[in-house]
């Protein structure tokens, strides 16, 4: 069986993979290329815990194929922080103890940075809408909300 | 060091030490580790919820190209029935095996009843689907009702009612495994004192953990016989003791590493995937990870239990309780032991009561045994007594809040399960509820507020901590309970008080079951107590050898050395102090590497109150009912971390508003669960809840060095009650079964309305 | 072991070929159903057709008579259209409500519609608004009426080889706006319980002279109510008119039991959701479209 060969640019790095035709790009980005941040809660689009961005724009990396990679531009959980400075996201989610056991954590970054940079000034509701597509079953989400404001009027 | 006042670094907020790795995507769960060689694991399921098993065949799964290794349930051992004393709970042993896989029957769709180890997760798909099992139906029993009918199918055919002091009077075979019953005074007197006598049934369905982890693990069989097994748990030493028994090794061969753990709620304390693991890899001679999906999780990890709960007050016309009594019918799922005694004995805690009589009744049926969730059991048989008052209060005209003051224990009280009370702060959660904007403000049309308390013994148990000292005066501490919600911050500020080194200096990392002693489980909200307590004793430890060195270097007699501020101080003044990184420095002089230990078994946990009020508002078109405020206040003793101890409120309180609107396990007639996924198994959403305001009511207990009191499962007590209050207010209809979910809401106003 | 095949055409007539060309070939849009299905046990195509490289289904068109929005174009980009949402806002909240801003980023109305649930969110918005679905096959292209494409669950018009190629709204005329709601029971992440969309026509002293009324989840397939809309259509939605047309879609509903509701709480919930989403709809006519 043969596996189908992609060139993609994965944190702004050009990256070449194999992979088989079903396979997600979640486990394409975990398998074959190690980047262990991007989580698997559920493989259904349901928890958000596998969030990247894919050109762009915020996905569910479960819910992509490794083929559809393809001249695309990935971002993931370790292309936020600028090297050895964290994004004031990370920043602000280890301030406000916005994370418990931390296994959602990943996705909430991705997820957040990309409303931030759609929409500096978000309100309390805007950022829980888009949020909503990331369960966190530890923190009730109250210190998560605060910890994006926060780092929203500190990017502004 | 009792005086809150003078801590120094405790009561801060300092960034947790395991933080940046998490918030970058480097730190290592479960599913995380890969090793050289590793192979796929895949369990097979039961497709029945009840069956008797005719026969597996594997021969064709075997045979597959890349398939190194098929188990099924006959390659564990026929272990002797005994019960495993498990800190909190007990577990029966031959029941263990049973549920790692079954044997003879499965009692539970999903049941695992073999497992593969193969090449790679397709070639581990393909032989799973090889797997032939043949099974002869049995009638399922998914519900109080069925396994309780007079000729109810029987999932142990030799199971009898158990007590305390052993099987009831003549034992015959039933789904009831265990009857408790808690009694004090004479409940006829008491409920003829009575001039108001209330009674209703309160029932809950199913529900799950829900943390978004799933089980995960990798065991590697090395030749020679030890296993290393890294894995998502709750308790590193429990693994080892079951994985132990199931492989029957020594647990001296086995070394279990904790993974970072993404979520438990007691869940995790569970053991599945590890003895699965181990048996593959030993069979394979190849490492084996196994790792579970969503949907494995809903089907065969531990839920909590579905309960009914009947219950009777009798009260004064002031309020004052006169008598209280109940009957608690809890599933156990498929083995007994749900969490039916926790819940006998918590239910009526809070209270001062003369005459109670309170029966537990322990059921099986067929659903996966459930697991402990987070102060298992009382979270519903609150649900009913926190009801049945309110309904009390409405009926009397009393304010609620000053009903359960009224009634409330205190310092000195004797609680209905037994012991007396030392410092509590439950009078002080009700004042502080009482004033609080989301009890106190008006409610608009539609909206209602509701208050309900919860209590949780909390545990202590066994921990071992170690302290090492660096050459530059920074600190490690080291303990055995995996970190489940922030505990490294905590102990680095403990260790850190004790040293007099900001908390910065110390790195708190989490040991494997060989570079830290025994610690039992992340649980029963005992780490920050316990644990913490050891950390406080081997922190002392160390500091009780830089006051060596310090004497040494000074020539005194120790006893003229204090410690204060990070500095050995020579008490007479004739020398300058020596601070902690000066005698490391110099411990090469001085005799070597500095460090402390402490072993502990803690006893007299001080026990969680906590006080909570929902406001909500809800549509009468649809059924629909929206949070709109909330505050949970509780007596912590003493937050080391307050933004921690926050986070175990708010994450409390979201996992109860979740149990009481949406969450439930669905059925078919087959015993197949029908929403097995978080798509409809609801748990809320980010734009599901308000704020959620936390008071933390500080009164120390008196057992703890600083005054800690566990705090993680109290906050899950209350909300079931406090909204179903909240909703009986604003739609001005009473629901006493949950979940509270649009359809049975407006199905119930509707009815009202006809 | 299978060997799915992976393609993505740049163009109409090499996705016709591809998907006609033997096989049991999966199209590809956004994937939030499609892989979702295949991880629960749905057999593997012989290949993936993604459509996503094909200009004419990932463009959004506003000239002329007609607005076009292509099968494949994300949710996402959709609701950030600077002119869509003026026109059509009922279209785009109905698309906006389709699972998480996650899903939103991959989830596509052609998706969406293919996939043929009773509860898809878009499709009673699209049906309100009179959309077209042009599709492209080996006999060439044919364009159907939105209420004829699907024909029951998991079930459509489209022959083996065809595809939508993208959906089109005849613009409408002054005075009119549309509004979808959809009730679900916490505030995201579900799958409608029941859904309404209205759009209506109002003349210039607020008498309603047009209206279509559309619901969904409450059937095998979304349900035109022309009742509903005749009850609408001469009032100034009176609380009269909005019972009657809620009366009419609750009448017609014909849901089943699942999990997610029942039969009495869905025809319920659906004629609550009519007589709301009426409403919203006459505020956007009346106000311009808000």
């Amino acid at each position: 069986m043969s596996r189908n060969h992609v060139s993609t640019t994965v944190n702004g790095e050009p990256v070449e993979f194999l992979c088989d035709t079903s396979q997600s790009l979640l486990s394409v980005l975990r398998d074959e290329l190690g980047l262990i941040g991007t989580k698997e809660g559920c493989s259904t689009g349901d928890c958000g815990a596998c969030s990247i961005t894919l050109d762009g724009r915020l996905v569910c990396s479960c819910l992509v194929l490794g083929v559809e990679a393809q001249d695309r531009s990935v971002g993931t959980v370790e292309g936020v922080a600028d090297h050895q400075v964290l994004h004031p996201l990370q920043q602000k989610f280890l301030e406000h103890a916005a994370l418990q056991c931390g296994i959602c954590t990943p996705g909430l970054i991705v997820a957040a940075k990309a409303l931030l940079e759609k929409n500096p000034d978000p309100s309390e509701e805007e950022v829980r809408y888009w949020l909503a597509g990331n369960l966190c079953r530890c923190t009730g989400y109250d210190k998560i909300i605060r910890a994006v404001l926060d780092a929203a009027a500190t990017l502004r | 060091m009792n005086d809150p006042k003078a801590f120094r670094f405790v009561g801060s907020r300092s960034i947790r030490p395991d933080g940046v790795e998490k918030v970058t995507g480097r730190a290592q769960y479960g599913a995380d580790l890969s090793l050289p060689g590793m192979l796929t694991g895949k369990i097979v399921r039961s497709t029945r919820a009840h069956a008797r098993i005719r026969h597996i065949d594997v021969t064709q799964a075997m045979s597959l190209p890349g398939v190194l290794a098929v188990i099924t349930g006959d390659d564990f051992p026929d272990l002797e029935r005994r019960m495993l004393p498990m800190g909190e709970q007990q577990m029966d042993v031959r029941d263990f095996i049973d549920n790692t896989m079954a044997r003879g029957k499965v009692l539970y769709h999903g049941h695992a009843v073999a497992a593969v180890a193969a090449v790679s997760p397709d070639i581990a798909a393909q032989a799973a689907e090889l797997i032939k099992v043949e099974y002869e139906p049995l009638p399922v029993v998914m519900d109080l009702d069925a396994a309780l009918a007079p000729q109810a199918t029987l999932l142990h055919e030799d199971q009898v009612t158990l007590t305390m002091q052993g099987p009831v009077e003549n034992p015959v075979p039933t789904n009831v495994a265990f009857y408790m019953p808690l009694k004090k005074g004479d409940i006829d007197t008491g409920f003829a004192a009575a001039e108001v006598v209330l009674e209703n049934t309160y029932t809950t369905k199913t529900v799950h953990q829900g943390y978004i982890e799933p089980h995960a693990c990798v065991a590697d069989a090395k030749q020679g016989g030890r296993i290393d097994i890294w894995c998502s748990t709750q308790g590193p030493f429990l693994v080892r003791t079951l994985t132990a028994l199931a492989l029957e090794k020594p647990v001296s061969d086995i070394k279990v590493t904790p993974s970072e753990i993404g979520g438990g709620f007691g869940g995790k304390l569970a053991v599945y995937l590890e003895p699965v693991a181990a048996l593959l890899s030993m069979r394979s001679g190849r490492p084996v990870k196994l790792v579970m999906s969503r949907e494995e999780v809903l089907r065969a990890t531990g839920p909590t239990s579905a309960t009914r709960t009947r219950v009777k007050v009798g009260a004064k016309k002031d309020g004052t309780l006169t008598a209280v009594q109940a009957k608690l019918e809890f599933e156990a799922g498929a083995f007994k032991g749900s969490p039916v005694v926790p819940a006998v004995m918590t239910m009526l805690a809070a209270y001062e009561l003369d005459h109670v009589l309170v029966e537990g009744y322990d059921i099986v049926v067929n659903k996966p045994k459930v697991a402990a969730y987070r102060a298992p059991g009382a979270p519903q048989a609150a649900f009913a007594i926190e009801s049945i008052l309110d309904e009390l209060a409405g009926e009397l005209g009393i304010d609620p809040i000053d009903l359960r003051l009224k009634n409330a224990v205190s310092e000195g009280s004797m609680a209905v399960y037994g012991p007396q009370f030392k410092a509590i702060g439950l009078k002080e959660a009700l004042q502080a509820v009482k004033t609080h904007p989301v009890y106190a403000d008006p409610v608009g049309p539609n909206q209602g507020r509701g208050v309900a308390l919860g209590f949780w013994f909390n545990v202590g148990m066994q921990s071992s901590a170690a302290v090492r000292l660096n050459e530059n005066g920074s600190a490690t501490v080291i303990t055995g309970n995996p970190d489940i919600g922030g505990s490294r911050a905590s102990m680095a500020l403990m260790a850190a008080e004790e040293l007099g080194i900001p908390a910065e200096q110390v790195q708190a990392v989490v040991g494997n079951t060989e570079t830290i002693g025994y610690c039992d489980v992340t649980g029963g909200s005992r780490t920050t107590f316990a644990t913490g307590m050891a950390v406080i004793e081997a922190a002392r430890d160390a500091v009780a050898r830089l006051c060596e060195r310090a004497a040494l270097t000074w020539d005194v007699p120790v006893e003229q050395v204090s410690w204060a501020h990070g500095q050995a101080i020579h008490i007479a003044g004739d020398h300058a102090p020596l601070s902690l990184d000066e005698i490391t420095a110099n411990a090469i002089h001085t005799g070597g590497p500095i460090a402390g230990a402490a072993q502990v078994n803690a006893q007299d946990a001080g026990p969680g109150f906590g006080v909570q009020c929902a406001r909500v508002q809800v549509d009468p078109e649809t059924g629909y009912t929206r949070v709109i405020g909330y505050v949970a206040a509780q007596d912590v003793g003493k937050a080391i971390h307050p933004s921690y101890v926050e986070g175990q409120l708010q994450g409390g309180v979201a996992q109860g508003i979740g149990w009481t609107l949406n969450e439930e396990y669905i059925y078919d007639a087959d015993g197949v669960l029908l929403n097995a996924g978080f798509l409809d198994y609801r748990v809320p959403v980010a734009s599901d809840l308000p704020m959620i305001d936390t008071i933390l009511v500080e009164v120390p207990h008196p057992s703890h060095p600083y005054g800690v009191r566990g705090v993680g499962e109290t906050p899950i007590v209350p909300p079931l009650a406090a909204m179903a209050n909240a909703i009986a207010a604003a739609s001005g209809v009473r629901m006493r079964d949950l979940p509270i979910s649009p359809p049975r809401l407006y199905q119930a106003i509707t009815a009202q309305g006809a | 072991m299978s060997e799915v095949q992976y393609s993505a055409p740049a163009n109409l007539a090499d996705a016709v070929a591809l998907l006609a060309g033997g096989g049991s070939p999966a199209v590809l849009a956004g994937g939030t159903d499609l892989l979702v299905q295949l991880r629960g046990g749905r057999p593997e195509p012989s290949a993936f057709i993604d459509i996503k490289r094909i200009p004419e289904l990932t463009a959004i068109r506003m000239a002329g008579d007609v607005v076009s929005i292509g099968a494949a174009v994300p949710a996402a980009q959709i609701t950030e259209h600077p002119e869509l949402g003026a026109v059509f806002p009922g279209v785009v909240e109905a698309l906006g409500l389709i699972g998480s801003t996650q899903i939103q980023g991959r989830a596509t109305p052609g998706g969406n519609l293919c996939n043929a649930s009773p509860a898809a969110d878009s499709v009673p918005a699209m049906v309100a608004s009179g959309a077209i679905c042009r599709v492209a096959g080996p006999a060439g292209e044919r364009r159907i009426p939105v209420e004829q494409f699907v024909t029951g669950p998991g079930k459509t018009v489209l022959r083996a080889g065809e595809f939508l190629v993208c959906l089109e709204l005849p613009r409408p005329a002054a005075g009119t706006a549309d509004a979808y709601l959809r009730f679900i029971p916490r505030t995201e992440m579900d799958i409608a319980v029941a859904g309404a969309a209205v759009s209506l026509t109002l003349d210039a002293g607020g008498v309603c002279t047009a209206a279509r009324v559309a619901i969904g989840a409450v059937a095998p397939t979304v349900l035109l109510v022309p009742d509903a809309a005749d009850a609408l259509i001469g009032s100034r939605l009176e609380d009269n008119a909005l019972n009657e047309a809620g009366a009419a879609a609750s009448a017609i509903a014909r849901p089943i039991d699942d999990k997610r509701g029942t039969v009495a709480y869905r025809k319920a919930v659906v004629g609550v959701l009519t007589r709301r989403a009426a409403k919203i709809a006459y505020q956007r006519a009346q106000g311009g479209a808000a």
